[in-house]
């Protein structure tokens, strides 16, 4: 094995653009699925809780169906499966697509657990000083099952932020993109895969940091 | 009887028949109860003998099978397998429930638990709601913990503000389940002493309770129940002192004299 020479020079040069990368690729990319994701989240865990059985079935088959396959096959589908069926989306919108979907699939059970979480007694309470369903829900029942749901939103928040980087095999112009073209081009492919990594720890140490806080924030509301 | 005999008044709330089962377990039998304007019904009974479920079902949080739940000036609810949630639901407009458990709500401030219901639901202004829900809580003792949260407080702190936003919603009837049940023992006087000074204002009120000498103390009328139906009703001095059904006189016996 012959020891190794880091180019420095092409470390410090290449990290720009993968910067860049991260900075119009990973990151709007993640917050865009994130945000559509989760919406389709509420919408879905509130159709598992409705005690409709309709809804609720095809909520759980979503679900079963986006856990049941691999994030990469669901990219491609998307990518390049439907433009024989007559549908083509560009690389960008049919990242966001696959990766809402497939958070939605994934944080809808979260949420699930946190409403069914909250206790009874503040269905109760609600109702109680006269409150609807819906007033109950969106009063009471959300902002106390947000508590909860912190923790694993954020591991799923962050396991996204590594994910889009399959966006890169859609021809999306992300982080890894970006490294696979330096290191294509300069045949460096230890150093520049190893610099991708390295800001995508940083990204997620960063994330890790927020959600302590966010944790911390709203931990005034539950008993010590 | 003289005119001034509560039973010749109009009752406030009137409950004839109502009938109750969860799937086979026939939990309550045609339960008849009034209570007049002004007075404390206590109802007491072993666990399971469907007190907390009468209770439960004069506020809509349980739809009885059977039976008429009748406000005077309304609602008056008769129960069948087609009554709607709505109808159910409107019984609340009458009713304020103090729970067992307190169920406050933890993500909002003492304050904030004592307006929602005024601010959100009956829509009444800001400032007036507030105000109103700071007298209440300087009556019982705790203006100054209106900006903390629940968990901050004891148990008794937490029942009082419990009390304190069944006041809020100007109920024609309060409704207590077992309120000092979860309390620690030393906390339990507080809690009573405010229901008291209530009943003793004049409050309209139906209590499930386990404390025998306090129900002597504030209620006017005892009822007894057991297995669902109810034993025996009546002064609470004649009910509790000298019942005249066994199972009542058993069940006064056991909780006076545990050992």
């Amino acid at each position: 094995m012959e020891p190794m020479d880091i180019n420095w020079e092409l470390a410090i040069d290449s990290f720009w653009p993968l910067l860049r990368g991260g900075l119009t690729g990973t990151i709007p990319l993640t917050l865009a699925s994130f945000t559509v994701g989760l919406a389709l989240a509420l919408v879905l865990a509130l159709m598992r809780i409705s005690g409709n059985r309709l809804l609720s079935g095809i909520a759980r088959a979503y679900i079963s169906v986006i856990r049941g396959t691999p994030l990469l096959v669901q990219l491609f589908v998307i990518f390049f499966g439907l433009p024989s069926i007559g549908v083509t989306i560009d690389p960008w919108p049919s990242a966001v697509i696959a990766f809402s979907m497939n958070v939605g699939g994934y944080a809808a059970e979260v949420i699930r657990a946190a409403i069914l979480s909250v206790p009874k007694g503040q269905w109760e309470a609600g109702y109680t000083i006269g409150m609807s369903r819906n007033q109950a829900l969106r009063r009471l029942i959300l902002p106390q099952a947000a508590r909860v749901s912190v923790p694993p939103l954020s591991n799923t928040f962050i396991s996204l932020v590594k994910d889009t980087s399959l966006a890169s095999l859609i021809l999306v112009t992300e982080m890894f993109r970006q490294a696979q073209q330096v290191a294509a081009f300069s045949q460096e492919f230890m150093l520049l895969y190893v610099e991708a990594a390295m800001i995508y720890w940083v990204f997620c140490l960063v994330l890790s940091t927020v959600q302590d806080r966010l944790e911390r924030r709203l931990d005034r509301y539950v008993a010590h | 009887m003289s005119p001034t005999d509560p039973a010749q008044r109009d009752p406030l709330l009137r409950v004839s028949g109502l009938n109750k089962s969860f799937g086979e377990n026939e939990v309550l039998r045609s339960i008849d109860l009034q209570v007049q304007p002004g007075q404390v019904l206590a109802l007491v009974g072993p666990s399971g003998s469907g007190k907390t479920t009468v209770l439960r079902c004069l506020n809509g949080l349980e739809k009885p099978d059977a039976g008429t739940v009748e406000f005077s000036g309304g609602p008056a609810v008769t129960f069948t397998a087609k009554t709607t949630r709505r109808e159910k639901e409107s019984l609340r407009t009458r009713s304020a429930m103090v729970f067992q458990g307190y169920n406050l709500f933890p993500h909002r401030t003492v304050l904030q638990n004592v307006t929602e219901g005024p601010i959100q639901v009956q829509k009444r202004p800001k400032a007036e709601a507030i105000a109103e829900a700071e007298r209440l809580l300087a009556r019982v003792g705790l203006a100054e913990k209106r900006d903390d949260y629940p968990h901050q407080l004891s148990g008794g702190q937490q029942q009082r503000v419990g009390i304190v936003r069944a006041l809020a919603q100007q109920p024609a009837l309060l409704l207590f389940d077992e309120p000092t049940s979860a309390l620690d023992p030393e906390l339990v006087g507080d809690v009573l002493t405010v229901i008291k000074e209530l009943a003793e204002e004049g409050w309209t009120m139906v209590l499930v309770t386990h404390e025998l000498a306090f129900a002597r103390e504030v209620a006017d009328t005892v009822v007894f129940m057991d297995g669902g139906v109810v034993v025996e009703q009546g002064p609470a001095e004649d009910v509790l002192r000298a019942p005249t059904q066994e199972r009542t006189r058993q069940f006064v016996h056991r909780l006076l004299n545990p050992f």
